[in-house]
């Protein structure tokens, strides 16, 4: 009896009609975490730009903790892509060999200038306090505190001038940084989606509207994080000081009037891309049944049939709809934002699920279907990188490392 | 000499640059490539497909899945047969159980309901292979350049570098690329490199008991198989995708998807 060989592709794809033989759901869940990872590290940068660029004010308090939140966000857009290869080890060749007319070699390149910009753009915005934390910490003899001194002072790259003139340099290099940045943030999402609108081969993927419909769902996304993670520590603080000093204390009424005014503006930057991300996927629909090429028929099976509930009920209803309508309403409390922010995030989870999930479930064969299921409880390493737990991991991971950085740059204190 | 930070740090940016730049220019001007760009290639191997003398055997198959190591029993192939049967109604039943390795032996496609003969307007088989492409997408989306294309017109794969991606199974309009479950890296039909490189024919046209098979040199056009490409009326699959493949078909039904 010769071992079982598993083919990749057979444990979760399930297939109706006429397929040809060799096709799978290649592109499974790691591909759907992939761009919405990546979005959620474009989106946030691109909310903190809009204070260092365009000086809108009102978003200052949010500016620094998405700027970090972004370098937290940043590893782990590449973790859903080495989960996903059949040979993680080569990975790293896409940066040393690549091969230029694929999509996916610029992402070497485009990544590591990202990772460039948003690291230099964090140590211009902190510098001035790595070197007030090293003075600070100076004499002190504890391990605890030589340690962290030891950190700081690397930190600084030994530049401890911090008169006004250094500062205002670095103030400038900030807004300089950021001004480049939203152009390389938006490459950095927008080639993830020429990834997907470049296949040629599939009918639901091919789109030159592609790469414009990740960018704007990618900052929608970006900022409902924002929003959100910013609300639960909020809550936490306000949460805190209640049990410190009590309900009616002062410091608790200022902590939840700053935060519904920073939510209050940062929610109409949200409405302002969700409804240019809703209008293009929008644009993209019509225009596929206006058309109506040769793929338009199973396309609209899909559609209109076997992912019905998934796009038009879970993303474009639950998803899009109802946040919108929740954050139109007026008399906007936290509870009902946090609502919002959820189904948003959920929504454009959705989205990428309908993208690559969608733009597999019909045959090239344009006759016949294939159906993805999740495998929930891993019982190999493959089930379990490209299943449920995998996924989990991926998730979890920019809170860990957002945790572990904010210890050294704190982005929520007033520096 | 006096060397400050910043001037250390200006000449570090610079020389990095300086140093990556020829880097670059060497990926770009690789001499297999230069060689392949001015080499007068005098082959360029082509595939013709008699559909009319396919009768769904499967024997191509086999004989496929033993040369190249393919696990028998996996649902994987590098080449297929598909069955259309259209009926009456208008409607066109396809199927391709195991990829045809055991030719068709039931009535029945996809398991539903035997299908009436008298209802059956016309029936055929079409093998299916790799197109070995002009310009093949699979070639173009590879981010490692694991996958090329010889100067004799295959597409290969370096099973050593291939990073197993799927990007090119994904780019490939007729499904031909699937994961190997052994090697765990993209797999497809070269038309068995190794022995037409060595003069003998590819195992499913030394298998195929009909004659529906036949391999070619493109360029030779004293070779008969090209003489009947040239002078009969051929038709390729899926020319929308601007491909360019080279697996010509004799008696290609509008069906064939």
């Amino acid at each position: 009896m010769v071992e079982q060989v598993m083919v990749h592709g057979a444990e979760w794809t399930a297939k109706e009609l006429f397929v040809y033989p060799n096709e799978f759901i290649y592109w499974s869940i790691q591909i759907v975490m992939y761009p919405y990872m990546t979005g959620l590290v474009a989106g946030a940068f691109v909310l903190s730009s809009l204070y260092h660029v365009f000086g809108q004010k009102d978003l200052k308090d949010m500016a620094k903790f998405s700027l970090v939140f972004s370098l937290a966000l940043l590893p782990v857009a590449m973790l859903p892509l080495m989960l996903h290869l059949q040979q993680p080890l080569r990975g790293i060749e896409v940066l040393f060999t690549p091969h230029f007319t694929s999509a996916i070699a610029a992402f070497g390149i485009v990544f590591t200038t990202y990772a460039i910009i948003v690291l230099s753009e964090i140590w211009f915005v902190y510098r001035r306090y790595f070197v007030e934390q090293t003075m600070a910490l100076k004499g002190k003899t504890g391990f605890g505190d030589t340690v962290r001194r030891g950190i700081y002072h690397v930190l600084t790259l030994g530049a401890y001038d911090i008169s006004p003139e250094a500062t205002a340099k670095d103030h400038r290099a900030v807004t300089v940084l950021a001004a480049i940045g939203i152009p390389v943030a938006c490459f950095l999402h927008g080639y993830a989606g020429f990834i997907f609108g470049s296949v040629k081969a599939n009918a639901l993927w091919m789109s030159p509207l592609m790469p414009v419909i990740f960018i704007m769902s990618a900052v929608v996304s970006g900022i409902a994080l924002c929003m959100l993670t910013y609300i639960i520590i909020m809550e936490w603080k306000k949460f805190k000081a209640i049990l410190a000093r009590g309900r009616g204390d002062e410091t608790v009424t200022v902590i939840a009037g700053v935060e519904m005014d920073v939510m209050s503006k940062a929610s109409k930057y949200l409405l302002g891309f969700l409804v240019a991300a809703i209008t293009l996927e929008l644009l993209d629909i019509i225009f596929r049944g206006y058309t109506a090429m040769k793929s338009w028929d199973i396309l609209r099976d899909v559609m209109f049939h076997k992912d019905f509930v998934k796009i038009f009920v879970l993303q474009y209803g639950l998803g899009n709809l109802v946040p919108f309508a929740l954050l139109l309403l007026p008399g906007v409390t936290i509870r009902r934002l946090v609502v919002a922010l959820v189904l948003i995030l959920f929504g454009v989870f959705m989205m990428r699920w309908n993208v690559v999930i969608g733009g597999q479930a019909f045959s090239l064969s344009f006759a016949g279907f294939m159906h993805y299921h999740l495998p929930m409880i891993p019982h190999s390493l493959e089930t379990y990188k490209e299943g449920l737990f995998g996924a989990l991991t991926v998730a979890v991971t920019p809170f860990v490392i957002f945790w572990l950085i904010n210890k050294i740059v704190p982005s929520l204190k007033e520096v | 000499m006096t060397c400050s930070r910043r001037t250390f740090l200006k000449n570090a940016v610079k020389g990095a640059i300086a140093g990556a730049l020829p880097v670059a220019a060497f990926r770009l001007l690789s001499p297999a490539q230069a060689r392949s760009a001015v080499e007068d290639a005098s082959v360029r191997w082509g595939f013709l497909v008699d559909t009319a003398k396919c009768v769904g055997c499967g024997m191509c198959v086999k004989a496929c899945k033993l040369e190249n190591e393919i696990p028998y029993d996996a649902p994987v192939t590098r080449t297929w047969v598909e069955r259309y049967v259209v009926t009456r109604d208008g409607r066109t039943h396809a199927d391709s159980p195991m990829g045809a390795r055991d030719g068709f032996t039931d009535r029945k496609i996809h398991g539903g309901e035997a299908i009436d003969p008298s209802e059956i307007v016309k029936a055929f088989f079409v093998p299916k292979l790799c197109n070995q492409c002009d310009k093949p997408s699979c070639v173009q989306v590879c981010p490692v350049g694991a996958t090329y294309a010889t100067g004799d017109g295959i597409v290969l794969v370096d099973r050593s570098w291939c990073i197993g991606c799927g990007h090119c199974i994904m780019a490939c309009p007729y499904g031909v690329r699937f994961f190997h479950p052994v090697h765990k890296v993209a797999e497809k039909c070269n038309f068995c490199y190794h022995r037409i490189t060595k003069g003998m024919k590819p195992a499913c046209v030394e298998a195929c008991p009909f004659g529906a098979r036949h391999i070619c040199n493109l360029k030779d056009h004293d070779d008969p198989v090209t003489r009947i490409i040239l002078n009969e009326r051929v038709a390729i699959l899926k020319d929308e995708y601007g491909t360019k493949p080279n697996v010509f078909y004799l008696g290609l039904d509008h069906n064939v998807r």
